[in-house]
């Protein structure tokens, strides 16, 4: 079985391209089951996100395989196979392992080491077990890859550290106060932005959302999303003092909040810290708030200098992570490679089998006066005879499989016991 | 050679290795630290044997000397940390905790209380634990004065935006705050034992208050009022960790230099 993969990302394509190429989770079904039907005995798994559309499969002809992968993503496109050609990229056996398994670690990935990939390489896999398309060779592969996807997040520290502005602010956050658990956010402003840094802190535990805007129809709008409150931004002064993040993005020309309103809070506070968020451009808390003893504040430029010296760090990890990826490729050409020695392995083992079984058979006029016990004695007897001779031969078979030269021995093997077939239902030698 | 002289040796070496393995992890995060919390387990396993055969040699208290004394409060030191030091947020703290410890084992091992020969001059079951008490509070007090300097070290890098302010783990602010406060509640009633204890020896024994007891005493009043500031005046964050700072500087500016010389 050779293993191929046709596809493309980001590293290829434009977004406008990725587009069209998306297999939706409803679609993958569709385009797995016409994948391994279309060419027999064929495995495929596709995994698509918005980055990347991979295209999996294991047959024993890669030409026709990769052919009907191609045609796939060329309809899927809509382009012409000239246009699209430039895009794709084709990798078979070891280097599409290695390929698959630096997906699934992160390595690939416009941020390394980001945690999504690796829930939707999961998600490809099992999408094709739903749909029975994964057969030995790319069971073995996505197992590995997940396998390799979890050592990596645990052996390095990959995926440590924050890779966007709103998680940072999050994990700051966490080293101020610890958990998010039961903590209260005050929202100034209902923007976007806004939106998403909540997110972020609501998924860490944060309970209790206050959302102030001059607007208060669009607090009101954003507070119903987190199951929070809303009012104008004259409210403001009271819920300081129960706050614990507070996060600001209004449009406003001016600072929204000063260091007086906040020192004010401070004193009614009894000393509980305060973290601040400003990723409003202007910015709307008076930088003089960090001085105040308990606050903390961090504008949009703190927040990206955060993501690029963690960013950097991921990338020195990333060394790390290509060699655990390096060792676990090696362990899948090398069961890859000894797939070409086990029909031969069964077939003798069958064989063997069949003449144990035969012979007995044969003598059983004469055993026929055993007791059960002395004929499990036999039977036990017989077995083990068969198994001690072909050890080594199985043994050497498979090392032989490792360094390449499996097809000849299993070849020789099947010349030297006159095996039929790899069938290894297969009982009799041939005459 | 004696089992104690003997075991000294494996516990330097562990608690230095620990201090230099918290030095490098503290450059570039990572496996050393695993190599750091090792040594503090191995060091401080043979200082408990070092301690339990000298335990086992003498007839009273062995750890009445000063050096005594000294090698007991790095065993309490290192005790405290292990309590925490293995979970990676606390490892910043074994890089003041460790190297410390190391210092102070030297000095109480050329001060003879670390090795087979120790003298025992308190004899009583009184003084076993008036001194046991104190050294425990001050173990106590070390470690908090060491979690309220991992405060201010992340207070002032927070401060500051230090872009790589998450590479190296370190507790949260809250949780430092937390523990040196209730590190302190802990140590002052041992502290606190300790001294009644030391005060009943003396009505029974008879004799005067000395420079010793005044020192002890003005320590029990700084941390008895850091604990009223903390609790019932609601100071937190920056203000307790400068007291616990005090404080420790309190212990050593006084009972120090009063106690040895």
């Amino acid at each position: 079985m050779r293993l191929v993969l046709v596809g493309t990302s980001h590293h290829r394509a434009p977004v406008e391209l990725r587009e069209q190429l998306f297999v939706s989770a409803a679609e993958n079904r569709e385009l797995v089951e016409r994948l391994a039907g279309a060419v027999a005995d064929a495995e495929a798994v596709v995994l698509s996100t918005c980055n990347r559309t991979e295209l999996y499969l294991a047959h024993g002809d890669d030409e026709a395989a990769q052919a009907r992968a191609f045609a796939e993503l060329t309809a899927l496109a809509g382009l012409a196979e000239s246009e699209i050609a430039p895009a794709l990229y084709t990798l078979t056996d070891e280097a599409a392992a290695l390929h698959v398994f630096r997906v699934a670690a992160g390595l690939d990935s416009l941020i390394p080491g980001e945690a999504q990939i690796l829930g939707q390489v999961r998600g490809a896999y099992e999408a094709a077990r739903e749909a029975d398309t994964a057969g030995p060779v790319l069971h073995r592969l996505f197992r590995q890859a997940l396998r390799v996807g979890r050592r990596v997040r645990t052996e390095t520290a990959i995926g440590e550290n924050p890779a966007s502005i709103s998680s940072a602010a999050a994990e700051l956050a966490e080293r101020v106060f610890g958990s998010l658990e039961g903590r209260r956010i005050l929202v100034l402003g209902a923007g976007k932005m806004s939106d998403l840094a909540t997110v972020n802190l609501i998924s860490r535990g944060v309970d209790s959302v206050f959302v102030a805007n001059r607007s208060v129809e669009r607090a009101e709008r954003l507070a119903r999303r987190f199951g929070g409150r809303a009012a104008g931004l004259d409210a403001v002064d009271a819920e300081l003092e129960n706050a614990d993040v507070v996060v600001a993005s209004t449009s406003a020309s001016g600072y929204v909040l000063s260091a007086e309103q906040v020192a004010r809070a401070m004193r009614t506070r009894k000393g509980r810290p305060i973290f601040f968020v400003d990723i409003a451009v202007p910015r709307d808390i008076d930088p003089a708030v960090n001085e105040i003893d308990g606050c903390y504040l961090y504008d949009v430029d703190d927040l990206e200098r955060v993501v690029e010296e963690s960013v950097a760090g991921r990338r020195g990890e990333a060394v790390r992570a290509e060699a655990i990826v390096a060792e676990e490729a090696d362990r899948f050409r090398d069961w890859q490679l000894s797939l070409d020695v086990v029909p031969a392995i069964a077939s003798l083992r069958a064989l063997a089998e069949s003449i144990r079984e035969d012979e007995l058979a044969r003598a059983e006029g004469r055993l026929g006066s055993l007791s059960p016990s002395q004929r499990r004695a036999v039977e036990s007897l017989t077995a083990q005879i068969v198994n001690k001779l072909l050890h080594p031969p199985t043994v050497r078979m498979k090392e032989a499989a490792a360094a390449a030269d499996g097809v000849l021995y299993a070849d020789a093997i099947r010349h030297l016991f006159a095996l039929e077939d790899d069938d290894h239902s297969a009982r009799k030698p041939r005459k | 050679m004696e089992l104690a002289a003997i075991l000294f040796w494996p516990a330097l070496a562990g608690y230095a290795e620990a201090a230099l393995a918290y030095l490098g992890d503290s450059v570039r995060p990572g496996r050393l630290a695993r190599f750091a919390i090792w040594g503090v387990r191995l060091g401080w396993l043979a200082q408990t044997g070092l301690l339990a055969a000298q335990a086992a040699r003498e007839e009273g208290f062995p750890w009445g000397s000063w050096g005594g004394s000294l090698n007991l409060f790095v065993w309490l030191v290192v005790g405290a940390y292990l309590v925490w030091g293995c979970r990676s947020p606390f490892r910043l703290l074994g890089l003041a905790v460790m190297p410390l410890a190391v210092a102070l084992f030297v000095v109480a091992w050329a001060a003879g209380g670390a090795g087979s020969h120790t003298r025992s001059e308190l004899g009583d079951v009184f003084l076993a634990f008036h001194v046991g008490f104190v050294l425990a509070a001050f173990a106590g007090f070390t470690l908090a004065a060491g979690l309220a300097g991992l405060y201010l070290w992340q207070e002032r890098r927070l401060k500051r935006r230090a872009p790589d302010v998450l590479r190296q783990r370190a507790p949260s602010q809250e949780a430092l705050d937390r523990l040196t406060a209730r590190t302190v509640a802990v140590a002052v009633p041992a502290l606190t034992l300790g001294l009644a204890v030391g005060v009943v020896r003396l009505a029974l024994e008879g004799g005067g208050f000395d420079a010793l007891m005044v020192a002890a005493l003005a320590v029990w009043v700084a941390y008895v009022g850091f604990l009223f500031l903390r609790y019932e005046a609601g100071w937190r964050g920056r203000r307790t960790a400068y007291l616990a700072l005090a404080g420790i500087a309190l212990v050593i500016a006084s009972l120090v230099p009063v106690s040895h010389f």
